[in-house]
């Protein structure tokens, strides 16, 4: 901690510096070489949006081919990354090659970058009232490793992996599957881009728990934190603690597959039940990494549209700190079928279930902070709403789904699926729209259209909806994940969803046009262009930001702020 | 089920290598006689030893068929090894996805009836209730709340009593759903009893392999059968449909995993290259094949019929292709159509082989040698264990 004192005085030095001539440098060193954490949070949020497309496409061909049932387009993508279309083998791993790039894309190069990365670096320093991350310099590198490990996973699809192009092992990457399963550099390429947007990530977590723990503006005590820096705060944590763990276990797939050890090889001693061991000692925080800066942004707009202070907010704070902790010890409810004992498989029920209490405290919490409130419907508060009516369907699946009992029948099928989609897909990324229309003018300085943000939500809404809900009845009906064909008693339920897909794709050109008439015609942002419910620090400056902000530390008055 | 069974029997001691028309209602009769068959088989020493003695003597695998089997009493005249077996005909809707099903598949195991209660009646209600509830709140202060129904917002921001409420109120919800769930995981990991016939599960890239270590140790692949109009996924099996007892497409298999009905069954399940999993919704059985671990768990079927599965993790391209297909059939039956693969034993049955066939009659020759499941000279049995028959 002594160490990263004296970094936070000498960076504070810096800026003053800096702030004197306060003159954007030029177009490479800018964008290229930044140490700005607006700019660097800007990159990121492009990034992300950039990415998301992509997945957005994977999944578009997804929902085509699953339209009907038989193999009707994946041959012609097969062949587009270099496989021999006349190859079924080659056809059905181009399958597995778009499910893994889906689920590795949206997770890692979409939600975490656009969160974390984007509106965490964007508007930490700005809630807290510092001047800039604590750690400018490695910022730059946690972006940019982020995008190699992008490029690393995009060329991943042109090389062999197996019986065809690209890595088929899913976004967990099991063992054996993902070892001796998969030949050819594609899995390598994979693992090389979890490592990398791994220890972008690690480095994110790091800065942002400095920047928060030591730059807070006088006054500013952790109990006044806003509830969006304490989100990004739990999830620093959980980055830390998780992805090093991750890190080892890819490692290990790493020696496996290209130096003859045999950690999750039965042949040699090894034991495949232990990467998913390992993997979900990650990967279940990994799913609060993902959602908790959900929860902090839609904490912000609540309060700011009911013009009321966030309701119970210690509860709030700590509810979050709750879910991070017990995220830690549920692991293996994605594990139930692996054969676990019959007290583990208990426990694991039972700890599953408790997280269901914080997160209840939190839905109750934001109701609770529109209680008697005056609430104004703008479209962030539209899709903040959105956020947590899509977000309880996702939550009280998942009560479902903790039942080790129940999830006998449950597991690895579509109801899964709908699961972490109604969290995620319609619970994470609707409060990125929520937390994108609340900040937008402020990050760009221009107006959106209220009227468009309002058409994009209901149209997203009724298509997610459209997608994901009639996947609980597949996966109750038993339709396994990850298929690209079915019996054709699914055939009613997938085309409902490939509906619901069309119907989302139109939501998001509608955005797009919304971003364009922003910057061609938007009006322009006032500093603080939501009124008188927005009150925390980035409402105080401009639209958008100078380039360097607070060059004098704003205080923090005792009473009040939140 | 009924008739499909009665139906079954027929066409099975039709295809009894030619047996004479009138020899068709002997089985019929028997089981129409035999209510309990299974009781029956559980003892077969009972009755059988000395009445079958000699028959065993003279027709080895008849012998063993006629011990168990109250169907073959036609004994002696039950000429080769095994009487014909036909593959039963699902019943639409049972045992497989319903188009546009919106519920759990039907169920046809204890546990599977119990997790179906905990679901749909525990769960789904109260989950429902939940949603209902938020959603209710939520289009309240929308209402009540607004900016023209309420212009002054109100500065509360705690209710200690509230917030200790909607905190320990879940607690006592979650508390009323882990009492059945957790006793749910207590029973299913109740280990089958000693004398339960085991089955060896093994999952291939792409097919499974059942294993039947207590009826001589043999062993039948099960591969999905091909798709019309599709490339074809494994070579050398028809397309469904060619028969009359094909199930879904994408589900039907050319050998399925027969297991008798209404007893319990410890399926023992590996895997020998990447991890599957082995699931059955209409059987609420779901558990993983590991390489170089074997899972054990038990199944127990209420009804005899066609279950249908399907791979359950991610292994390779053909992953969405190898489906499990469960024919569950009297225990009287599995017999017979145990009776009809090269060195098939019935369960306890070893010892009586043994001893009585030492004769060297021709077609004793199968169940004379059962520890070297020898004997591909027999093509009839060949044909049994394909119903490309």
């Amino acid at each position: 901690m002594a160490t990263t004192a004296d970094h936070f005085q000498g960076h504070v030095d810096d800026h003053h510096g800096h702030a004197d001539h306060d003159h954007k440098p030029g177009f490479f060193a800018r964008w290229f070489m930044s140490t700005n954490h607006k700019d660097i949070g800007t990159m990121y949020l492009i990034f992300a949006i950039f990415a998301g497309v992509i997945g957005g496409a994977v999944s578009g061909i997804m929902r085509a081919e699953l339209m009907h049932p038989g193999i009707q387009y994946l041959g012609a993508v097969a062949s587009f990354f270099g496989d021999d279309a006349s190859d079924f083998n080659a056809t059905l791993h181009m399958w597995n090659v778009l499910i893994t790039a889906h689920g590795l894309i949206m997770v890692f190069f979409v939600v975490m970058p656009a969160t974390i990365g984007g509106f965490g670096n964007w508007f930490i320093p700005l809630m807290i009232g510092a001047p800039d991350m604590a750690f400018p310099r490695m910022n730059n590198i946690s972006f940019w490793l982020t995008f190699a490990g992008f490029c690393s996973l995009m060329m991943s699809a042109f090389v062999p992996g197996g019986l065809g192009n690209g890595a088929g092992t899913g976004w967990t990457v099991y063992a054996p599957l993902s070892t001796y399963g998969s030949t050819g550099p594609a899995v390598d390429f994979g693992i090389f881009a979890l490592h990398l947007a791994g220890a972008g990530s690690i480095m994110g977590a790091i800065n942002l728990i400095t920047t928060i723990f030591n730059m807070r503006a006088p006054g500013m005590t952790i109990h006044k934190m806003p509830l969006f820096v304490w989100s990004v705060l739990v999830t620093a944590f959980l980055l830390l603690l998780a992805l090093p763990v991750l890190a080892a276990a890819i490692t290990m797939l790493i020696t496996d597959r290209n130096f003859g050890t045999t950690f999750f090889d039965p042949a040699g001693g090894g034991d495949p039940v232990l990467y998913q061991h390992l993997f979900w000692f990650f990967g279940h925080p990994e799913v609060y990494i993902m959602i908790l800066p959900a929860f902090g942004m839609v904490s912000q707009i609540i309060s700011t549209f009911s013009k009321k202070p966030v309701f119970g907010y210690l509860g709030m704070a700590y509810a979050m700190v709750a879910i991070g902790v017990v995220g830690f010890i549920v692991w293996a409810h994605h594990m139930y079928t692996t054969g676990l004992s019959v007290n583990t498989k208990m426990y694991f029920t039972a700890a599953t279930m408790v997280i269901a209490v914080p997160t209840g405290v939190k839905i109750f919490s934001w109701i609770a902070t529109m209680w008697g409130g005056s609430l104004e419907f703008k479209s962030p508060m539209v899709w903040s709403l959105g956020f947590i009516f899509l977000f309880t369907v996702g939550g009280v699946t998942g009560v479902v789904l903790a039942n080790g009992g129940v999830d006998d029948v449950l597991h690895d099928t579509y109801y899964v699926v709908a699961h972490f989609h109604y969290v995620l897909s319609l619970g994470a990324v609707t409060a990125l729209f929520a937390g994108f229309y609340y900040w937008f003018p402020k990050m760009s300085g221009r107006m959106h259209s209220e009227f468009l943000a309002h058409v994009h939500f209901w149209i997203f809404f009724i298509g997610v909806n459209l997608i994901f809900f009639p996947m609980h009845f597949l996966g109750l009906q038993g339709m396994p994940r990850r298929y690209p064909d079915y019996a054709e008693a699914y055939t009613h339920w997938n085309q409902v969803a490939t509906v619901g897909y069309m119907i989302m794709a139109v939501s998001i050109v509608i955005w797009f046009i919304n971003i364009l008439y922003a910057f061609t015609a938007g009006k322009r942002a006032e500093g603080n262009y939501w009124g008188e419910g927005a009150t925390t620090l980035e409402w105080t400056l401009s639209s958008p930001p100078p380039f360097h902000q607070f060059e004098t530390l704003p205080v923090i008055e005792d009473a009040g702020h939140h | 089920m009924k008739s499909g069974l009665n139906l079954r029997a027929a066409s099975r001691a039709l295809k009894a290598f030619g047996l004479s028309a009138a020899l068709v209602a002997l089985p019929q009769v028997a089981f129409a006689a035999a209510a309990s068959p299974m009781p029956a088989y559980s003892t077969p020493a009972a009755g059988a030893p000395g009445a079958q003695a000699p028959v065993a003597a003279d027709k080895g695998a008849g012998a063993v068929e006629a011990a168990g089997n109250p169907l073959n009493t036609s004994g002696p005249t039950a000429d080769a090894a095994a009487p014909g077996y036909t593959p039963m005909k699902p019943t639409p809707g049972i045992g497989m996805p319903v188009d546009g099903g919106i519920g759990l598949q039907k169920q046809f195991s204890p546990f599977g009836e119990y997790g179906r209660w905990i679901h749909d009646i525990v769960l789904i209600p109260l989950i429902a209730a939940i949603t209902v509830f938020v959603l209710a709140l939520l289009v309240w202060v929308a209402v009540r709340y607004n900016r023209r129904a309420n212009p002054v917002a109100s500065r509360t921001s705690h209710n200690t009593l509230l917030e200790v409420a909607w905190t320990l109120v879940p607690v006592l919800i979650l508390v009323c759903i882990a009492v059945p769930s957790i006793d749910l995981i207590a029973k299913q990991y109740k280990p089958a009893p000693k004398s339960a016939l085991t089955i060896k599960i093994t999952g291939n890239q792409w097919f499974w392999s059942y294993g039947y270590p207590d009826n001589g140790d043999f062993e039948v692949n099960s591969y999905m059968l091909n798709l019309p109009g599709q490339p074809v996924i494994n070579a050398g099996v028809r397309e469904v449909g060619s028969k009359p007892w094909d199930g879904p497409s994408h589900m039907e298999v050319d050998n399925r995993l027969v297991v008798p009905a209404g007893e319990p069954i410890r399926l023992q399940i590996t895997a020998a290259d990447v991890i599957h999993s082995f699931a059955v919704p209409s059987l609420w059985f779901k558990l993983d094949a590991v390489p170089g671990r074997i899972n054990e768990k038990v199944l127990f079927i209420e009804k005899p019929g066609v279950y249908y599965g399907q791979c359950s993790e991610l292994c390779g391209v053909k992953h969405g292709y190898m489906p499990i297909a469960v024919e569950a059939l009297p225990r009287a039956q599995y017999n017979a159509w145990v009776l009809g693969h090269p060195g098939g034993l019935i369960d306890g049955q070893k010892k009586l082989i043994d001893a009585t066939a030492q004769a060297p009659a021709a077609g004793a020759g199968e169940t004379a040698v059962p520890a070297d499941n020898a004997s591909e000279a027999v093509p009839a049995v060949e044909t049994t264990s394909s119903p490309a028959a």
